[in-house]
Formats: structure tokens, C-alpha cells, sequence
């Protein structure tokens, strides 16, 4: 196709689709068109699940198929999904472990112990289910031109955002040194496996049922040559934490690159911190105070009405942190996505974060 | 008349000593709420606990239920305006202009009253949130959220602070003064519930009261105006493009039916949603009250307010959904919050903690209400009787007094 024909094409996209707005006011075409097909909207990303395989015990991998206006992503990029669980929408980032470029991408979950969506995307998620999608992010990325030595350090779920790396590159040197409690708990074990016994990776395996938790002094011994190589480590913080002051203490700290999979949200309890971050106004504020009395105490412009639960002209974005609602003493928390809030009725439980 | 809505005096059970609210109604039905103030806030606790029992089990079926009816909602308006493409053929214009009303009023009544009131915002789905809906009404959302949500739900009933009640343009109690004007009342109030989208509007940019005061109004005040005002022109040109331009030019040379189905399906909306919301505090038996009578309210007498100020419509599931559950006002009233799909479901609780204080929970068919309360547009409309003289020397006094250009107001207090 011309360019001048191409920009013709699109000049009569836009206009087909100005014309559907001035059709569907007060909606929007694609809330038409998701009626139909969810995925062929563009104005939200959705993804269907096409299929779940069991990766082991309480692990398993979601095949997705997102909208159409997807992109793409880089091996070791994580995206954000939203389940609707009870009824109610949560958000957790996954990485990504399928290679780029498919029209279905992957995501291997781990169900933990606790974890509302862990737990609802291994056992409950189906075939079929139309969840909710954001756009790949995150810079646990190779560079362009890879490092002709790597080192990958992982443990755990750590092991996925690896994944899509050892599955889209092939790589010259590559060692991987993955903890998990046993044999059996290696996430993606088979293949890592069968990829070490056809050479393309040295694979150490660390059972920390057996052998205790990977200690960084202990790299000597199993990776001598680990100061040379370009090292990728992602896991629980207290390794990351580890392997940072080591690679410090060996004058090599920018041959370590890191991903944090969520940091641990503030412990829930009475009262606690409240930052209103557009006012820049931090307030401590007791287990029995509204944060909309707290707020409007400390100088912040609120907006507010019934002042009592009921008209909803107080709904405010809680960004982080947990608040309490007094009327039925349910907490929420904020986990990969802001909350709207009603700060009439809601104190701090722990430390919060407001936009307003 | 003003009439007492609890007891001043009266002793408790256990001799403590009462504290009575000083709730006032301007009703002149005899009132029969006669309770303590212990009493209120019992009735409180145990209407906390049925929000309670409903919030513990709010979940997917809920979900489902809205998204369900959004679904359906949006099928039927654009499967009637297909229909409507052929709209010469009369078969095409019955039908699709049948169902467009229909697919209007379940957008206006059941989602987008209930959403915007934030009945679904647990979901946490931003296409289904307060604070992003947008409606098929000439009132931007916004605007509707602070009149209706803000005022009308707090001062529910509140002469004076909730100007719902005859939204400020009538009589609706016989303490209200009448004027010679009133007379027009019920002819005001059919133009209105025909052209209710705009009345509405109107209303909410409180369009009479700015152009009243003019030049009295504050600079901040004549700012807020003005930028509310051109939101609803821009409301108004989408909408009325919509329906008058875009959909007609859409269907060729049925243009002109087309415009005219559009229309017949906003006013067959209009006046739907106009005789329910009247059936919601207008019917005999529906107290209002003073200014004076919710300072210092607690929470337990704004829901003895909301109980005794709101009336329910009965009838089939149908006419609940078309309703928008505005059929159960009176639960509507009391958890605003609450997801319009369980008001059915608590409504015999409601109802039976009426029974146990002896309050009167308003509730009758469509007709009857609807009937009810035109009633009382025409009673008055009338100014009341005096003792010793007729309404209809009153009215003549009063059309005397415009004649020599004297407009007069009375007080419809008996004298005593
Ligand atoms: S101010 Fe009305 S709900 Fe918070």
C-alpha cells in the first residue's frame, strides 16, 4: 500500500470511528464491541484464558490470548492482570514467560499459601475466563547486544521472568543457579532440565529442604568464575539483599541486575500514617479518626458531602497502604492497583497513602 | 400545621429519663411516631445489622446480576435502533421505538441511577464506577451526583435543604404559603415529567436560581455556574445529536420517523421516570420536616427520616427492574449504597422493624400512588380552606389583589 493510501485508510478509520462515538454517546463503540468480543476492544486490554497446565504442585501456566491492541514485551518483563474474585477486581504483575512475538503469551503462577489470586488464577481460573490486562513493564531486561558470559540466580517464582530470557535467546554461556525446597518444587524442572542435558545451560539446582538456603559466599565454589559474569538474580528479598552487599564487597555490584517482585505492603493495623500526596500533608492519625477528618484537620482540601457513607462525592484513589472502613471494620489494601476509597468512613489501618 | 414527630415527653420503660428527637413534620397526616430516643437508636443498630448481613455477601452473583443487565441493556438499544433504520415501516417504528424505550429507561433507572450512586463501585471495575459513568440523560453525571447523591439523600425531606421536594417550582406541603401562581401547578408538573431530562437539568444547574439572583451572585458562585453550564451544553448537543441528527441521517430516507421514534422513546422515558420518582415522596403518608429538625441528627434519626419520608411502589419483578428498584424506596432510602438487586431481598426485614415501632412503612401500586400524589399536585394547587371561607373566595381575593398589582402570599396556618 502508498503511504498516501495508507493515511487515507486511516483518515477513514478515524472518521468511522468518530462517527461510532457520536452513535454510542454516552458509551463508547468498544463498549459495543466488547459485547461482542472483549479482546477486539480497544480502549481497555482484556485477555482470554485459552488454556491451564498444571506445573507442579499449586504452580500452573496460563496461556492468554490478549486483545488485539496488545504490543508485545521483552523476556523478563512482568505485566499486571486483574481477576475479578467475589466479584471484585484484584490486580497482581506476573512476569511474562513466554518468548515475544506469539499471538498467546504465558504467565506461570504460583499458588501461595495466602495469596487471593494466586490461589483463585491456580485452582479456579478456566478456560474461557475473560480477565483483565495492562502493558508489559519492567527493565529486568537483556541488553541488545547479550553479555557473552551470564549468570542467572534464581529462587522460587524467581525463576520465571528467566524463563522468557532462556527461552527467547540462545545464549553462549549461560549458567543457572535455582533454589526451591525439593527436586519437585522446581518450577519449569523439566525443561530447565532437558535444556542442561542438551548443553545449552548449566543448571545447578539448590533443594533448600535438604541443603539450606544458598549463602552468597558460597558462589566461590559453585560459579568460580561469577565476578566475570553479567548476573540476573530474581527471588525472595532477603537473597537479593544478600547477593547486593556481596557483589558490593566485590567491587562488582554493577554486574548485578535484580528484580523485586512486590515489596511487602505495610503491616495492617489501628491508626498509622496518612500521606496526602498531592498536598504533600503527612498526618498520624488514630484507629477512630476518618481520614476525611484527618485530612481537613491538617489543612487538606477534601472533597466530601454526607460526611456519613452514603453519597459517594468523597471517593478518593488510596494509592498504598491499608484503611479500615468503621462502619463494618473491613480493611483494604492496596496491592498492584489504587483503590477508590471513602475517606468519610475509612481510617488509616497501618500506614496509607492517598492521592489527594 | 405543624405536627410533632416524636414525643417531647414521654417516659421510657426504664425510667430513664428520655431524650426525644425533635423531629418536626409539616404533614397535616396525623403522625404516629411516638418514640424515645433510646427507641431511634435500637431502630439504628438493627438496620446497621441488615446492611451488614447484605455487604457479607455482596459477591459474583451480584456482579453478575449488573453486568447482566448492562448486557441486556445495551442489546436491546442497539438492536431497536436497527430496527429503526427501517423506521417508515410501521411494524420497525412500534417495535424499535417499544424497545428503545424500554432500553432507555433500564439506562436512566436501574444502571445509571443505582452506579452513579456508587451502588456497584465495590467491584472495582472502573467501567462500572461512580466516578466514570456517564448517562443518556441531559444532566452530566457529575452534576446529578451532587444534587441528587449530596442534597437530596442527606436532607431527604428537609424543607427547605432538599430540593427535590417539588423541586423548589411547587407546593408540596400545607405549610408551604400559597400564591395565586400555584394554580398552574399541575400543568407545570406535566410539562415537566414530559420534558423531565431537561427539568432535571435545569435543576441540577439550579438554573432559575442563578438567573434570580443575577448579579447577586458571587464571583466564585457565577463561575461554578457558567462552567456547569456549558458541561450541559455539551451534554445537550451529544445527546440531542444523537437522537435528532445522527441516528435519523443514519436511516436515509426514514430520517424523519426515525427523529420521531427517538423522541417518543425520551418522552415515553421521561414520564415513566417522573411518575416513579413522584411515587417515591409524594404519596399521603409521607412526612416532610423543619430545618430545624436534623441539627445534631445521629445517624439512627436520619433513618427514622429516610423511613418516614420515602414510600415504596409494589408489583411485579418487571416493573421493580423497570423501577430501577425505586420501587423499594423506602430500602433505596435507608442504604443507598447498597446494590439495587438486594433491595427485594431485605425489604420484608425493613418492613417488619416498621411494624415493631409502629411506624407506617407508605407502600401501594403504581396507579394508586401515582394517582396519590397527582392528588396532592391539584390539592395544592388550592390554597387551603379557612375557617369561615371558601377556597374559592381566597382565590378570588388573590386574583383581586394581582389585578390591582399586589401579589399577596398567604400563610395556610389556621389561625388558633
Ligand atoms: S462524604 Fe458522602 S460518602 Fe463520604
Amino acid at each position: 500500500m502508498t503511504s498516501r493510501s495508507a493515511a487515507l485508510s486511516r483518515l477513514i478509520g478515524r472518521a468511522a470511528w468518530g462517527l461510532g462515538a457520536l452513535v454510542a454517546t454516552p458509551v463508547l463503540p468498544d463498549d459495543y464491541v466488547a459485547l461482542v468480543n472483549p479482546l477486539q476492544a480497544r480502549d481497555v486490554l482484556r485477555a482470554r484464558v485459552l488454556a491451564k497446565m498444571a506445573e507442579g504442585v499449586g504452580v500452573a501456566t496460563l496461556v492468554l490470548r490478549p486483545s488485539r491492541s496488545w504490543t508485545t514485551h521483552r523476556p523478563g518483563q512482568y505485566l499486571r492482570i486483574g481477576v475479578d474474585i467475589a466479584g471484585v477486581r484484584h490486580w497482581r504483575a506476573y512476569s511474562v514467560t513466554s518468548p515475544p512475538g506469539a499471538r498467546e503469551l504465558t504467565i506461570t503462577v504460583k499458588a501461595k499459601g495466602d495469596g487471593l489470586v494466586s490461589t483463585h488464577l491456580v485452582e479456579r481460573a478456566r478456560p474461557g475466563d475473560v480477565i483483565m490486562l495492562d502493558l508489559a513493564t519492567g527493565d529486568f531486561v537483556l541488553p541488545e547486544t547479550l553479555p557473552d558470559k551470564l549468570l542467572f540466580l534464581t529462587a522460587g517464582s524467581g525463576i520465571t521472568p528467566v524463563m522468557a530470557m532462556l527461552r527467547a535467546y540462545r545464549f553462549g554461556d549461560v549458567v543457572v543457579l535455582h533454589s526451591a525446597r525439593s527436586a519437585d518444587d522446581v518450577i519449569f524442572g523439566d525443561e530447565l532440565r532437558s535444556a542442561a542435558a542438551e548443553g545449552q545451560l548449566v543448571l545447578l539446582e539448590r533443594h533448600t529442604d535438604a541443603q539450606g538456603r544458598l549463602d552468597p559466599t558460597e558462589l566461590d565454589d559453585l560459579v568460580p568464575d561469577w565476578r566475570e559474569r553479567e548476573t540476573y538474580a530474581c527471588g525472595p528479598a532477603e537473597l537479593l539483599a544478600g547477593l547486593e552487599a556481596h557483589f558490593e564487597a566485590a567491587g562488582v555490584a554493577d554486574r548485578l541486575h535484580v528484580e523485586r517482585f512486590q515489596t511487602e505492603a505495610a503491616a495492617v493495623g489501628e491508626g498509622g500514617t496518612a500521606r496526602f500526596v498531592r498536598s504533600g500533608v503527612e498526618v498520624e492519625t488514630d484507629g477512630a479518626t476518618t481520614l476525611l477528618q484527618a485530612g481537613e484537620d491538617a489543612g487538606v482540601l477534601l472533597k466530601s458531602g454526607c460526611r456519613m457513607g452514603i453519597c459517594f462525592s468523597c471517593v478518593t484513589k488510596l494509592t498504598a497502604g491499608s484503611v479500615r472502613d468503621l462502619r463494618t471494620g473491613e480493611t483494604t489494601t492496596v496491592h498492584d492497583e489504587p483503590i477508590h476509597i471513602q475517606t468519610c468512613v475509612s481510617a488509616s489501618a497501618g500506614a496509607c497513602q492517598l492521592d489527594a | 400545621m405543624t405536627q410533632t414527630l416524636a414525643t417531647t415527653e414521654q417516659t421510657t420503660t426504664d425510667g430513664s429519663t428520655p431524650t426525644t428527637w425533635q423531629g418536626h413534620a409539616l404533614t397535616d397526616a396525623v403522625t404516629t411516631a411516638k418514640l424515645t430516643h433510646e427507641q431511634v437508636e435500637q431502630i439504628g443498630a438493627r438496620l446497621d445489622e441488615i446492611r451488614a448481613e447484605v455487604i457479607a455477601t455482596r459477591g459474583e452473583s451480584d456482579a453478575r446480576y449488573i453486568r447482566g443487565v448492562i448486557r441486556a441493556q445495551r442489546w436491546l438499544e442497539a438492536s431497536s435502533r436497527v430496527v429503526l433504520l427501517f423506521s417508515k415501516n410501521k411494524v420497525a417504528f412500534v417495535v424499535g421505538t417499544a424497545g428503545l424505550s424500554v432500553a432507555k429507561i433500564l439506562e436512566n433507572m436501574e444502571i445509571g441511577h443505582n452506579v452513579l450512586h456508587g451502588q456497584w463501585d465495590w467491584m472495582r471495575d472502573p467501567k462500572i464506577h461512580s466516578t466514570t459513568w456517564e448517562w443518556d440523560a441531559v444532566t452530566p453525571a457529575e452534576q446529578w451526583k451532587h444534587s441528587h447523591n449530596e442534597t437530596h439523600h442527606t436532607y431527604t425531606n428537609v424543607v427547605g435543604r432538599d430540593n427535590d421536594l417539588g423541586y423548589g417550582i411547587m407546593r408540596v406541603d400545607n405549610a408551604q404559603p400559597w400564591s395565586l401562581k400555584l394554580l398552574g401547578q399541575p400543568f407545570f408538573n406535566l410539562v415537566n415529567a414530559t420534558f423531565f431530562e431537561y427539568g432535571i437539568a435545569a435543576y441540577d444547574l439550579e438554573l432559575f436560581d442563578n438567573l434570580k439572583k443575577g448579579e447577586d451572585r458571587t464571583p466564585e458562585q457565577r463561575e461554578t455556574f457558567r462552567r456547569n453550564a456549558a458541561a450541559v451544553g455539551r451534554k445537550l448537543a451529544r445527546q440531542m445529536g444523537k437522537d435528532y441528527l445522527v441516528h435519523p441521517l443514519l436511516s436515509g430516507p426514514n430520517a424523519l420517523h426515525t427523529a420521531a421514534a427517538n423522541a417518543i422513546a425520551n418522552v415515553v422515558r421521561n414520564l415513566w421516570t417522573h411518575s416513579v420518582i413522584i411515587c417515591g415522596h409524594f404519596p399521603d403518608g409521607v412526612e416532610v420536616f423543619e430545618k430545624t429538625s436534623i441539627e445534631g441528627e445521629t445517624k439512627a434519626q436520619w433513618y427514622l427520616r429516610q423511613m418516614l419520608g420515602s414510600a415504596n411502589i409494589t408489583g411485579s419483578k418487571f416493573m421493580h427492574l423497570m423501577s430501577g428498584n425505586l420501587s423499594h424506596q423506602i430500602e433505596h432510602h435507608l442504604f443507598p449504597d447498597l446494590p439495587s438487586n438486594r433491595y427485594a431481598e431485605i425489604a420484608p426485614k425493613v418492613k417488619a422493624l416498621f411494624e415493631e415501632y409502629g411506624l407506617r412503612y407508605v407502600s401501594g401500586p403504581l396507579p394508586v400512588q401515582v394517582a396519590q400524589a397527582w392528588g396532592k399536585v391539584f390539592r395544592l394547587s388550592l390554597p387551603d380552606r379557612e375557617p369561615g371561607r371558601s377556597r374559592w373566595s381566597i382565590i378570588g381575593e388573590a386574583v383581586g389583589q394581582a389585578l390591582r398589582g399586589r401579589p399577596t402570599e398567604r400563610v395556610a396556618v389556621a389561625a388558633s
